[in-house]
């Protein structure tokens, strides 16, 4: 028993990585192209048939590149700030819960890595770390601009990490769990946090963007102003791997937004439909309703880029610290005293 | 009407640096606003020409490849006087002259002609001044579809006669086509 436990978890996991990998590949011809059809364009269409093969030729293009070291002495560091924001943005992916039970020859097989009873906890860690991937690249990097969009990055990653964590609150004073895999389960049906926690919902989204570095808060990487910012002096696979962890981790934080906040793999009607075709084929077809919100909010992402420019630095400092930060906790305020009326109601 | 309220384009806005209210500094209506914009560009129309498969609609002035003119009786009409030369904006013209041998007289229609003429297809702007400054009648931006060929070696941007001069046969059409009318 305890050896199936361990295929199962690792086939599991590999399933996984390959999928986050997959995405994360093909967001890239996503927003090329969504980028283009934004701006009544056509996309790249070369690289096979509509352009399905261009990832494969980027990659293969990076590859090809002059590995390139700037005159540092943080060799070291230098190649662990890619390994260190790839490696934490697939981290996260263990405590989703990716669907619900599937049984698979008799046997109860949970889609999720490890159900740990604070996995939100261990995504905001997580994703903490993630900037020490930013930092570390651009200080080891030895060049001005790298740093001054490592220290933009990671002081506006701390500053929204304030607002997210103080939005998760009150979602958990409400789910009365930081379990990801309950929190999912909670939303059965329609019964999704989005309704009962719309403001929560706004600040978290624009709290994603910030911590993904995406437009309209990528001072990070400002071409106009800083070159690339943090990955100016990358070249090659490390620089292919800092674009890769950004994709990465967009894809995770889609995925955490429709767990947390979309009702995950429930979709209304699940219960007929469990009812009509059993369970297992019910569960399917949450994991494709999950992916289908999971590609709703990268394609959202990549339309929130194209749409809005930049936000100055004082804006970014401003929105994070003046607006979010206060409604946030406004929110928690106005969670509780509902939460305590409806409790003495009951 | 005074000079500060006049607006030649018609759409002079007053800047306005009235603080915004908290709800505008959240910026949600804004984004919200322009989201909607650009979702309506992702279902208009895409501009693009996709170029090895379709081609641009060429307009009715094009200018295109130049020819040096042969006459109706198949002689080069260019005499070497250099004024296409002087005329050309991008200096893309070179040609050197020569003297017509008595033997040479069913080949150039004028006693000089231009033993060697070159254009430089990296210079050229395709404007056409040669064509007007010609007192020969002999240079012609022609209507040619063909593009100068991408190439990673600049010699092969210098056309010399070889690809310069209207082909024979297409003299010999001409002057069958004008003696039939
Ligand atoms: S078309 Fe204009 S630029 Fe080109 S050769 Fe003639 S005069 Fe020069
Ligand atoms: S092409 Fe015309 S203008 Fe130019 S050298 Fe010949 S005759 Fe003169």
């Amino acid at each position: 028993m305890d050896q199936a436990i361990i295929i199962e978890k690792g086939i599991f996991i590999v399933v996984i990585f390959a999928i986050t990998m997959l995405f994360a590949m093909y967001e890239t011809l996503a927003e090329r192209k969504i980028a283009a059809w934004f701006q009544d364009r056509i996309g790249p269409n070369r690289a096979g048939p509509g352009g399905i093969l261009q990832p494969l030729a980027d990659g293969l293009k990076l590859f090809s590149k002059e590995e390139f070291f700037p005159n540092t002495e943080n060799r070291f560091l230098f190649i662990a700030g890619p390994a260190i924001s790839m490696t934490t943005a697939l981290m996260t992916s263990a405590v989703i819960p990716w669907g619900d039970k599937l049984s698979i020859f008799g046997r109860d097989v949970v889609l999720q890595a490890t159900d740990i009873n604070i996995g939100m906890l261990y995504v905001f860690g997580v994703l903490s770390v993630g900037v020490y991937g930013i930092m570390i690249g651009g200080w080891a990097s030895n060049n001005k601009f790298s740093l001054m969009g490592a220290m933009r990055a990671s002081s506006q990653m701390i500053s929204y990490e304030v607002a997210m964590g103080l939005a998760i609150v009150s979602l958990v004073m409400m789910t009365e769990s930081l379990s990801l895999g309950e929190i999912a389960a909670g939303q059965h049906s329609w019964r999704w946090n989005v309704l009962y926690q719309p403001v929560g919902f706004l600040i978290f989204l624009v709290c994603s963007f910030a911590e993904t570095n995406r437009t309209p808060f990528d001072l990070a990487e400002c071409e106009a102003e800083l070159i690339g910012g943090y990955h100016t002096e990358y070249s090659s696979m490390k620089m292919g791997f800092y674009l890769f962890a950004e994709y990465a981790s967009m894809f995770i934080s889609s995925t955490i937004l429709a767990i947390l906040y979309f009702g995950a793999y429930n979709y209304p009607g699940m219960d007929w439909v469990e009812s009509v075709i059993g369970s297992n084929g019910a569960n399917i077809i949450g994991i494709i309703v999950l992916f289908a919100k999971i590609c709703f909010f990268i394609f959202f992402y990549m339309w929130v880029r194209w749409t809005i420019p930049r936000f100055r630095y004082d804006q970014l400092m401003k929105l994070g610290w003046k607006m979010l930060i206060p409604l946030a906790i406004a929110n928690i305020i106005v969670t509780g005293i509902i939460i305590l009326l409806a409790d003495q109601n009951l | 009407m005074s000079i500060e309220t006049i607006s030649l384009s018609g759409r002079k806005k007053e800047v306005s640096n009235k603080k915004m209210t908290f709800l505008e500094s959240l910026y949600l209506v804004a984004i919200a606003k322009g989201l909607w914009i650009t979702l309506g560009h992702l279902f208009t129309r895409k501009v693009t020409i996709k170029y090895p498969e379709q081609t641009r609609e060429l307009s009715p002035v094009y200018r295109g490849q130049h020819m040096l003119m042969r006459d109706e009786e198949g002689r080069e009409r260019c005499t070497a006087c250099g004024l296409c030369a002087l005329s050309c904006p991008a200096e893309a013209i070179t040609m050197k002259s020569e003297e017509r041998k008595p033997e040479e007289k069913h080949l150039y229609r004028e006693e000089k002609y231009a033993s060697i003429y070159e254009i430089n297809m990296l210079r050229c702007i395709f404007c056409g001044l040669c064509e007007e400054a010609c007192p020969k009648q002999a240079i012609y931006l022609t209507k040619s579809r063909v593009m100068v060929k991408s190439n990673t070696n600049r010699e092969d941007f210098i056309y010399g006669k070889e690809k310069l001069v209207m082909p024979l046969d297409m003299a010999i059409r001409n002057t069958q086509m004008q003696t039939a009318n």
